[in-house]
């Protein structure tokens, strides 16, 4: 895999392979020493054209983990305010000879567009209201890690699915992944024909109740304001994830960051069906495995399995995943930030 | 101010040019055989059986044959020549080389320039332009209002007197129904067809491409046919109502074709165009988020093009119109969403149709050339002819030669064409407007056949 553009174009082994080094990977999260010197030497950068905190965290400490150094660019306060094009920009970093460039825009197809300008890797973190894989990817891992296999599963996407990237990358990874997938929203926050994905379309939450998983949606006050509802409390009133119309036996995911008392009621939020805490927990461990997929040296293989050897520099030890501890690399320490 | 005044007719030294054995077509004039034509002195001097007309002292003899046609030279009432302001992206010198190229003797230009031309210095120095740099002949329209804002008039009757042909608000509608019923009733006064952009803002606003399974998938907000098929039924009403000749532009959709096919049953004075992308490409061509597929209006569904071509094939569409729209290179090295709107259209228009509806049998020739040529009589001019006397109008299209589109580079000082790297079939070899020679096939397939 060279990048990692969007779901649409995984295959369900590709998908499996990833989560599946993640969960190796989450055993180094449990260990002291969390760090391991895979991408030793390795550079990613993060290139962010809107406002994230979690995502661009999460990213930044997955490089880290994976002993990667990583440069961090926003679009505020940069070359990009003073109206350099993205390609521009992107030649200009692409000086600085990066491994791996974590992209994120407002515009669909950007991180594809980037792939085809520069030698390294990309990773798009969101490009538009287009794709969010990373966050397919980690919904995956964690939904794999509660239910077991998703295969069959009923799962139920709720909310403003016209203006959310993560709606379409969670339709097309459930599906791949076996599960069945409705759409369910207002009417004007459903766009047209979506139904192509191979989803269903609700308009009520009547059969909320047939549902395995329930995932709800950020909505976002600027879409009040462009009046695609009436209001927030009519929203809440029709589409709030509350105790009312939770199943107790039914497991809720949210992407963050949530807004209480809009798509979700406090107590769901805070109950223990709620796995939101688990899937921001899943996202350090899915990113290293996004970037461990695409830099590591001389990865073979379609099967998940021992990290391959050839990648090991004299200081890296016996094994990729020891602990890079003993040369004193924790976290963070010493990256340019 | 005669009609023909209104076109700013190239100078360019007198063809002398005989060609002998084409298929010499001309719908018009009935005319569908093997024949040498001559043309000296700016007209049409003779046109006889082929084998039969020997060249005279100086005469450019042309051995064409049966796969090379000589048609009426094309006319495109929907360009974009981006002069004054936007030179970078193409000028009238540039423009007109590549309507030439393509087989066009005239074309008229839209007025969002910057700034817009609405007004009549601003139309005397933009023909004056065209006088001294362009290539084939040149009509313009200005504004319907001032600076396209959709409120005040500009002054239709001095632009009128100033040689405008007509006037568009292209690019952007009359959101206005009150604002258009007021040009539509000072066209009694000043005269000239109203050609209208179709377009309802409050249902495109935001929105990139096409509304449907495509948008949906990639997360771009769609634009619905509605948008456009709306604002077609009003100004039909409203034409109506004032008895008024309007023009509608660029349709891209099933709805629109019905409401301009009820309103023409209804008697009113309408006429209409389509371009040739949406008369060959959907909605998928955007999958792959290439901003050479990003038009305005966007590119329809697979129905919606059907009947575009139903239309123009029964004459509910009356011409074909490229809406050639160049934008420079950097501009549409963007992401979609950012991407400026628009493909250029006059150096493939011919041989994407004649590829892609007339080989398959979807569309007969002589219907494909006489919708290339419509546009002039529907804004008020000689429609080109192959008549003896006539003023010579004349393209030679080699029907057989087969290439990439843009593998020899373009004329248009634009490269955004949504046809590049298609397989072509009909080479345009030579292109005579208004008597002179405007383009001239350099490869030498001239001599074939």
């Amino acid at each position: 895999m060279k990048h990692l553009l969007s779901i649409e174009e995984l295959d369900r082994a590709a998908i499996e392979r990833i989560v599946s080094q993640a969960e190796r990977f989450s055993e180094v999260s449990d260990r002291e020493i969390k760090t391991v010197p895979a991408l030793r030497n390795r550079m990613v950068l993060n290139l962010f054209y809107e406002a994230s905190t979690r995502t661009r965290g999460s990213f930044e400490l997955a490089a880290k983990r994976l002993s990667a150094d990583v440069v961090n660019f926003t679009a505020s306060g940069s070359s990009v305010e003073k109206g350099e094009s993205l390609k521009d920009t992107v030649l200009t970093l692409s000086a600085h000879k990066p491994d791996a460039i974590v992209l994120r825009t407002p515009w669909a197809g950007a991180a594809a567009l980037v792939s085809q300008w520069c030698a390294a890797a990309i990773v798009n973190a969101g490009d538009g209201k287009h794709e969010h894989p990373t966050q397919a990817l980690l919904d995956v891992y964690t939904l794999r890690r509660r239910l077991g296999a998703i295969d069959g599963a009923s799962i139920w996407i709720v909310g403003d699915v016209a203006h959310s990237r993560v709606a379409r990358s969670d339709v097309l990874a459930f599906q791949k992944m076996g599960a069945r997938v409705t759409l369910a929203g207002p009417p004007t926050l459903i766009p047209r024909e979506i139904e192509a994905l191979g989803c269903e379309v609700r308009y009520t939450l009547d059969e909320l109740p047939s549902a395995d998983v329930v995932y709800a949606l950020r909505m976002q006050n600027e879409r009040m304001e462009e009046t695609w509802v009436p209001s927030v409390r009519e929203y809440a009133a029709w589409y709030q994830i509350n105790a009312q119309r939770l199943r107790p036996e039914q497991i809720l995911m949210h992407p963050g960051p949530v807004n209480r008392g809009v798509e979700l009621s406090g107590e769901v939020a805070d109950s223990p069906q709620a796995i939101i805490t688990a899937q921001v927990e899943a996202g350090v461990v899915v990113r290293m495995a996004v970037l461990y997929e695409l830099l590591a040296p001389n990865r073979t293989g379609l099967e998940p399995g021992p990290v391959p050897a050839e990648g090991r520099t004299p200081e890296s030890g016996t094994d990729d995943l020891a602990p890079a501890g003993a040369r004193g690399a924790g976290v963070g320490e010493g990256q340019p930030a | 101010m005669s009609a023909e005044q209104r076109l700013v007719r190239p100078e360019l030294p007198a063809a002398r040019v005989l060609v002998r054995g084409a298929r010499v077509l001309d719908p018009r004039e009935g005319l569908d055989d093997a024949l040498d034509v001559r043309v000296r002195d700016g007209v049409i001097a003779e046109i006889a059986p082929a084998g039969t007309l020997e060249p005279g002292d100086g005469e450019d003899a042309i051995d064409a044959g049966a796969s090379q046609l000589l048609a009426p030279a094309f006319f495109d009432p929907h360009v974009h020549l981006r002069t004054p302001g936007q030179e970078h992206k193409e000028d009238i010198a540039s423009g007109t080389l590549a309507a030439a190229a393509g087989g066009f003797a005239g074309v008229i230009a839209m007025p969002n320039t910057a700034p817009v031309l609405d007004s009549a210095p601003l139309l005397r120095s933009v023909r004056d332009a065209a006088a001294r740099e362009a290539h084939v002949a040149v009509g313009f329209l200005p504004a319907i209002t001032v600076g396209l804002q959709g409120e005040a008039l500009t002054e239709m009757a001095e632009l009128r007197e100033e040689g405008a042909l007509g006037f568009t608000d292209d690019g952007k509608p009359v959101r206005s129904a009150g604002v258009l019923r007021k040009a539509l009733q000072y066209q009694r006064l000043c005269g000239g067809v109203i050609a209208l952009h179709e377009e309802d803002p409050a249902l495109s606003r935001g929105g990139a491409m096409n509304e449907g399974e495509v948008s949906a998938a990639l997360g771009i907000a769609g634009i619905p046919t509605l948008a456009e098929s709306t604002m077609v039924a009003r100004d039909a009403a409203i034409a109506g109502y004032e008895d008024a000749r309007v023009h509608f532009q660029h349709l891209s959709c099933a709805a629109s074709v019905e409401a301009v096919a009820l309103a023409k049953e209804r008697g009113v004075r309408a006429s209409a165009e389509v371009t040739p992308h949406h008369l060959l490409l959907t909605d998928e061509a955007v999958r792959g988020l290439d901003t050479s597929m990003k038009m305005h209006p966007p590119l329809t569904r697979e129905s919606d093009r059907a009947a575009l071509v139903q239309a123009l094939r029964d004459g509910t569409i009356d011409c074909v119109a490229t809406d050639h729209a160049p934008h420079a290179r950097d501009e549409k090295e963007v992401p979609f969403e950012q991407a400026p709107m628009g493909t250029t259209g006059l150096e493939t228009a011919f041989a994407a149709l004649y590829t892609e509806l007339v080989l398959p049998g979807v569309i007969e020739l002589g219907i494909l050339v006489e919708r290339l040529t419509a546009g002039a009589e529907l804004f008020g001019l000689r429609g080109p002819r192959i008549a003896e006397g006539a003023p010579a109008d004349l393209t030679l299209i080699d029907l057989d030669a087969g290439y990439l589109a843009g593998e020899s580079g373009w004329r248009s000082r634009s490269q955004n064409c949504c046809f590049a790297g298609r397989e072509l079939r009909g080479r345009v070899l030579l292109t005579i407007a208004a008597g002179g020679l405007a383009h001239r096939e350099r490869s030498g397939a001239l001599a074939g056949a």
